[in-house]
């Protein structure tokens, strides 16, 4: 049955080499933990991904509840935390997450820097993997002020003052994130929300996408 | 099988299915080493690797709830900010004379920046052949710098922190949902005299504490109403009449029982 459906739309989309591209691999022995214990060094990035995985999902499920706006977002979150079943785990999983997907990226960093895995031909790779890194820093800071709790707006307010100070684009960089070049309120909080929930991800979407593509393109480094 | 540069792809799509020999994948054999398929046998451990890990990260999801401080209050001049921990290594660095004051320029964005700019471009500051640690000592000598410099900053900066204190200053309260009757005749007087340090809410403010889930008795609550608190509310602040009294003091009860149910 599986095999018919699967015939069926080969023949329209010829989804045989997609196929190919994503799972029919070989998987070199220099990697496979099964045979050299010391290769669990190369689970980090995908455990990365399954963190990044775990704050999708997650964060999906908590935009279900919170409204970004000055009166209830602390509320609303205050609620998810106390009155809707599982709330606060799956709160506390997109809190986590946010830890550990920065530690994962740093340990998948430094595997791939003492290993020399950057050098030719991967330079173009380390450096969208950096860049993702920054983008996670990016989500991690505007998703912090997002409960509007006193932590998030007093160290936000410190993060907007350090963006001022940037030469040049200070002022209107900080404009552009506080929504006014006084206040931080209600623009602010509507900015970081759209920051965080469409602009960085989408970023980071099209960087994953190129950094596996150019994974399965290169292959994973050889052995030392 | 040769295309483009001359580089070797394995499982790539550029080299053509051969329909006629159906989707059979060649033999893995051909392959030099213990190499196994991606699929489905290395995904399969790779399930129990990532299964361990997912019960370790809802073991401490569980063990700890994740924070939620009080609601923003810009008028608290009192809070002192902290960045996620993450961030805590730059908001240290600041901290240091020559990343301050006049040069705080250099200390927000020039080192940082150098640093990960030369993250960013790591790739062609070491580009020599060699891949191995050994082969490379000022790349890796760099990058255990940064690292120790990283992980101080960030372990001086925590360590100046008292983090049980902070929490217990930043806790959530409830919020008060409770609907004040304005038209009661107690409003007036509570207007008149209490507002101002409890809040139009009754929970309480920066000079006052919340009135709503108060333990004391009708009496008790007109006693401190005149006479104030040890060490907390003056006395004298109502100067009403009897009557009046026992009006507010009904209508602070009144707003708890609603705030009860």
């Amino acid at each position: 049955m599986l095999q018919k459906i699967y015939d069926w739309i080969d023949e329209r989309v010829d989804i045989t080499p997609i196929w190919r591209d994503i799972a029919d691999h070989e998987v070199p022995e220099h990697v496979n933990p099964a045979h050299h214990f010391s290769a669990f060094v190369y689970c980090f990035g995908g455990l990365t991904f399954f963190v990044v995985v775990i704050q999708i999902l997650s964060g999906m499920f908590l935009t279900m509840y919170y409204v970004p706006d000055i009166e209830n977002a602390w509320r609303s979150v205050y609620y998810l935390q106390s009155e809707v079943a599982h709330g606060q785990i799956v709160r506390g999983m997109h809190h986590w997450g946010a830890s550990v997907v920065i530690v994962m990226l740093l340990l998948h960093t430094l595997r791939v820097f003492f290993q020399g895995a950057y050098k030719k031909p991967r330079e173009l790779n380390w450096m969208v993997g950096v860049l993702i890194f920054f983008i996670m820093l990016g989500l991690g800071f505007t998703g912090y002020l997002l409960p509007w709790d006193n932590k998030a707006y007093f160290a936000t307010q410190v993060g907007l003052q350090m963006a001022e100070q940037v030469p040049i684009i200070g002022d209107e960089l900080k404009v552009l994130l506080a929504g006014d070049d006084e206040i931080v309120g209600a623009q602010t909080l509507t900015r970081f929300f759209a920051i965080h929930v469409f602009f960085l991800p989408a970023a980071l979407f099209a960087l994953l996408a190129v950094h596996f593509i150019l994974i399965r393109r290169q292959g994973i480094s050889g052995p030392l | 099988m040769k295309k483009g540069k001359g580089m070797k792809f394995v499982g790539d799509s550029r080299i053509s299915a051969d329909r006629t020999l159906s989707r059979i994948p060649k033999d893995y054999s051909e392959y030099p080493g213990r190499t196994e398929a991606f699929w489905p046998n290395f995904l399969l451990k790779e399930w129990l690797a990532g299964s361990v890990f997912l019960v370790g990260f809802m073991c401490l999801t569980l063990a700890h709830p994740s924070p939620l401080g009080g609601l923003a209050d810009p008028t608290n001049s009192s809070f002192i900010p902290l960045p996620d921990w993450y961030f805590l290594f730059l908001y240290e660095l600041l901290k240091y004379k020559f990343a301050s004051g006049d040069y705080i320029l250099l200390g927000m964005i020039g080192i940082p920046g150098i640093a990960f700019g030369a993250l960013l471009l790591a790739p062609f500051l070491d580009n020599g052949p060699g891949r191995r640690p050994h082969q490379r000592p000022i790349a890796v000598i760099m990058m255990l710098l940064a690292l120790a410099s990283t992980v101080w900053l960030t372990y001086t900066s925590a360590s100046h922190v008292n983090w049980e204190e902070r929490a217990a200053m930043d806790q959530p309260t409830p919020p008060n949902s409770v609907e004040i009757d304005t038209s009661h005749e107690g409003y007036g007087l509570y207007e008149a005299s209490c507002l101002s340090c409890h809040g139009d809410a009754l929970a309480g403010g920066a000079a006052g504490p919340s009135l709503i889930g108060t333990e004391h008795t009708a009496e008790e609550i007109g006693v401190i109403a005149r006479e104030g608190t040890e060490g907390g509310m003056p006395a004298g602040i109502f100067t009403g009449s009897d009557e009046e009294l026992e009006q507010l003091v009904d209508f602070i009860l009144t707003v708890n029982e609603a705030a009860a149910e």
